[in-house]
């Protein structure tokens, strides 16, 4: 722990308190009453955008501000690229050097875009070729989350299954590796995380009765380095000497076989499909795991371990250090793989190592990064299946009368199976101290019904059908202070949002819509200063860059799809009211407003000549 | 040695391979007339080339007998159909209760489809079901679309309630005409 920062902040905070007036002249130093990014994981930043998350803390916030709350009325389209996919497009685009890299949904096409020369033409294609009968076992539109650049190379995952490695310069295939197997339903979405020369890969595949899994492959042969399940004895789970959780619940010998009925964990789900920060000056990696199969939670009583929670791992050898399940027992599809952003924050006047997730059952948790501590957990949506987490045991009380039974329909659940909020990222802002959370305000009714396990379809066994929740609104952004643990401010949004946001120095938040607005917000305010209609809905991730002219960009992919979108991408009938898991009956008007397609948008402000 | 070759060569879809390997003199005896070769040599598109053949008797057998379709839609639970293509209303797979049809409406069709699986993620059912139970489930397909006579056609549902029953189903006039159609691309 830094001793120094905990006691200076210690000080300034108690002064701030003592002496509200004399504000003014703390006021650079008075940082402690803010959260900031993780030193290590965040550096300074270069104008590129290697990672997805930008960097390891994950903060997705660009130090760029030529772009900013007096300038972005003049934003314009710079340049534009059709991906030639026209299913949801999720990926954040990449910029290194002088090139852009994008990848699309299945097939899975990596393009290298020139950014030298004027409308930043094609530098070269990637074509993997992935199997289509992957698309078969992909449960919610066959995505893809975004690439990972490291030492000249891009690396990406396909949705059958595989991992490539591809010479950045060229765009060669250099090495590639089979990981998943599409006849158990295994598919890969999420994007590969680049740390230490290991190049982090976990699977998808949680609706198929897969066993979860995350993997280091050597980022120059692409042999596995280390594979740890998320299921199954502490030997495969990399569960050892090093682990040391919180809790006294996620003690005890193999916990990934003895909380479940017998051989349930085999295809018990806990898969990675969602984002992995990295702290490295703990070296200590952080990553989700899935919600456990069936969702039918009566055929596998037991806390179903280790889905549903965090782990922090030894990025060399795999190794767990601290566990916590933030959903024991999975009642609702509660993947805990959302992104996680590592902020040092006071907390009670202490400064601590956090790492905070917004999660999908409607919490913002605040974790001790080096121990697994909960700090604080906080509702930012509409909740009414549980009341609360106990921070003495880390413990959710859940509603008994919302919790799933066979045989019964279990009327009006808040939130919902993707939750509060889904896999879309979260960005954070040094400037303001805010979280700015791209968020759901939908409810569900469900019944549990016999799953049956037959290799290769769906393992569920639960019908679902959702609709808008209270203020009829099914979108929102937040504006999160996670040191006051409350919302700055938040505008309401008609669609659920299930895209990205970024945050700049311009003191700007970005983030679109499923109708296909692009938007950009006073991050102070949440006043809307510029927006743009894109060609379909939005549910990428924004990324901020500084091109070769030494400009500011600000990229977005537009493409409606994802869970949320299936009724346009897949064309499904809302007169189903179960249809795509039952996200459909509460976004059946989404066919009106918006159609399928795949195109980079490009801004910058109009070229001073 | 010639007895394996022979007994393999009978399987018509296996004979291929199976020659490759075996003597060469021998002869592979003609294969069944086209019309007459099961549901693998169902017509996926509308057109044909002189007359088109005449429909399979089971239809009647199966799409007008109450038993059938309720049996149908007992199985497409039990075969997890329901959960790539929800009460119809389509998810992973395609609605099944609107009148697009990518691979043909008809019952022979539905059959072929379940059999032989489908180039962007349809599992082929081959040997896992009987052939019976595979002509209840693919008339009771065709009930969710309101293909079915009404009198035969499932007139509850067991699940949520999520739409109409069958029975209640209004018909819808197929059309073969999904934009784009199987693709090598993928399934637009
Ligand atoms: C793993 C998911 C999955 C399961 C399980 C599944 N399907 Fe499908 N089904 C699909 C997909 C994906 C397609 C589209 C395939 C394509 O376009 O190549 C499809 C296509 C079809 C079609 C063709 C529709 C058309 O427009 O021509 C029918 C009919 C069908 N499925 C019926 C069934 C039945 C009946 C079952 C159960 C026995 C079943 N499916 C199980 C995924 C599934």
């Amino acid at each position: 722990m830094d001793v120094t920062r905990v006691r200076r902040t210690g000080a300034v905070f108690a002064l701030a308190l003592a002496l509200p007036a004399a504000a003014p002249a703390h006021a650079q130093d008075a940082a402690p009453a803010k959260a900031v990014p993780a030193a290590s994981a965040s550096p300074p930043d270069d104008g590129e955008w290697a990672m997805p998350a930008k960097n390891y803390a994950s903060t997705r916030y660009s130090e760029l501000d030529e772009i900013n709350t007096g300038t972005v009325r003049d934003l314009q389209v710079a340049f534009t690229f059709s991906t030639g996919v026209d299913r949801g497009q999720e990926a954040a685009p990449l910029v290194v050097g002088n090139t852009m890299y994008i990848v699309t949904p299945y097939p899975n096409r990596l393009f290298a875009l020139d950014l030298t020369q004027p409308g930043a033409p094609l530098k070269w294609t990637f074509d993997p070729k992935p199997a289509a009968s992957a698309q078969g076992v992909a449960c919610c539109d066959y995505v893809n989350r975004g690439v990972a650049f490291a030492d000249g190379r891009v690396f990406m995952n396909t949705l059958d299954g595989q991992t490539i490695a591809v010479e950045a310069g060229t765009g060669r295939e250099v090495w590639r590796t089979k990981l998943g197997d599409i006849n158990k339903g295994e598919t890969i979405t999420m994007a590969p995380l680049v740390v230490k020369g290991k190049v982090l890969v976990g699977n998808s595949g949680g609706e198929f009765g897969v066993r979860g899994w995350l993997t280091a492959l050597d980022a120059g042969t692409g042999k596995i380095v280390w594979k740890a399940y998320n299921t199954g004895p502490d030997s495969d789970v990399l569960i050892g000497a090093d682990y040391k959780p919180f809790y006294d619940k996620e003690k005890g010998k193999d916990l990934g076989v003895t909380t479940w009925p017998p051989n349930a964990w085999e295809i018990g789900g806990g898969t990675v499909w969602g984002w992995i920060s990295y702290d490295p000056e703990l070296d200590l990696i952080y990553h989700g795991t899935a919600n456990p199969g069936p969702w039918n939670p009566e055929q596998r009583p037991g806390d179903n371990k280790w889905t549903g929670g965090i782990f922090a791992r030894n990025p060399d050898s795999g190794q767990a250090r601290w566990f916590y399940q933030v959903v024991p027992h999975d009642l609702y599809d509660h993947d805990a793989i959302n992104e996680l952003i590592l902020l040092d924050l006071p907390v009670n006047g202490t400064m601590r190592k956090t790492v905070v997730r917004p999660e999908r059952n409607g919490y913002v948790y605040v974790l001790d990064r080096a121990t697994g501590e909960v700090l604080s957990a906080d509702p930012y949506a509409n909740i009414n299946s549980s009341t609360g987490v106990d921070l003495k045991t880390g413990e959710l009380a859940m509603v008994e009368a919302k919790a799933p039974k066979m045989g019964k329909v279990v009327r009006d659940i808040c939130p919902t199976a993707p939750g509060s909020k889904d896999w879309n990222p979260s960005s954070f802002s040094p400037r303001t101290g805010l979280l700015y959370i791209p968020h759901m305000n939908l409810c569900m009714d469900w019944q549990s019904a016999e799953a049956n396990y037959i290799a290769g379809t769906p393992y569920i066994g639960a019908e679902v059908r959702m609709f808008a929740g209270p203020g009829g609104h099914r979108g929102e952004l937040s504006a999160w202070d996670p040191v006051k643990r409350a919302k700055a401010w938040s505008v309401k949004e008609d669609f659920p949002l299930w895209s990205g946001t970024l945050s700049t120095a311009g003191d700007l938040v970005f983030y679109g819509t499923m109708e296909g607005w692009f938007k950009a917000l006073d991050a102070r305010t949440g006043e809307e200063l510029w927006r743009f209609k894109t060609g379909s809905g939005i549910i990428g991730q924004p990324i901020a860059y500084r091109g070769p002219d030494g400009r500011e960009y600000v990229a977005v992919l537009s493409g409606v799809g994802g869970w949320a979108g299936a009724v346009v991408v897949g064309n499904l009938d809302p007169r189903d009211a179960t249809a795509a898991k039952g996200f459909v009956n509460a976004v059946a008007d989404l066919k009106d407003k918006t159609t399928k397609g795949g195109t980079l948008y490009v801004f910058a402000l109009p070229s001073k000549r | 040695m010639s007895s394996p070759c022979r007994r393999s060569a009978s399987l018509a879809v296996l004979a291929v391979l199976a020659l490759a390997a075996c003597d060469r003199e021998e002869r592979e005896p003609r294969g069944a007339p086209v019309g007459e070769s099961g549901p693998g040599a169902i017509a996926q598109g509308t057109l044909y080339a002189g007359e088109p053949s005449p429909p399979d008797p089971r239809r009647q057998e199966y799409e007008g007998n109450a038993y059938h379709l309720a049996q149908g839609k007992q199985l497409y639970v039990w075969f997890n159909c329901g959960t790539c293509h929800a009460n119809g209303g389509g998810d992973i797979g395609p609605p099944l209760m609107d009148d697009s049809w990518i691979y043909g409406d008809s019952l022979e069709n539905i059959f072929a489809t379940i059999v032989q699986g489908r180039p962007n993620g349809m599992p082929s059912f081959r040997n896992k079901i009987p052939e019976t139970q595979i002509w209840e489930i693919a008339a009771y397909v065709r009930s969710m679309s309101g293909q079915t006579p009404t009198a035969a056609s499932p007139g509850r549902n067991d699940s949520l309630n999520a739409k109409p029953a069958e029975q209640r189903t209004p018909k819808a006039e197929p059309k073969q005409s999904t934009p784009g159609g199987p693709q090598v691309e993928g399934r637009q």
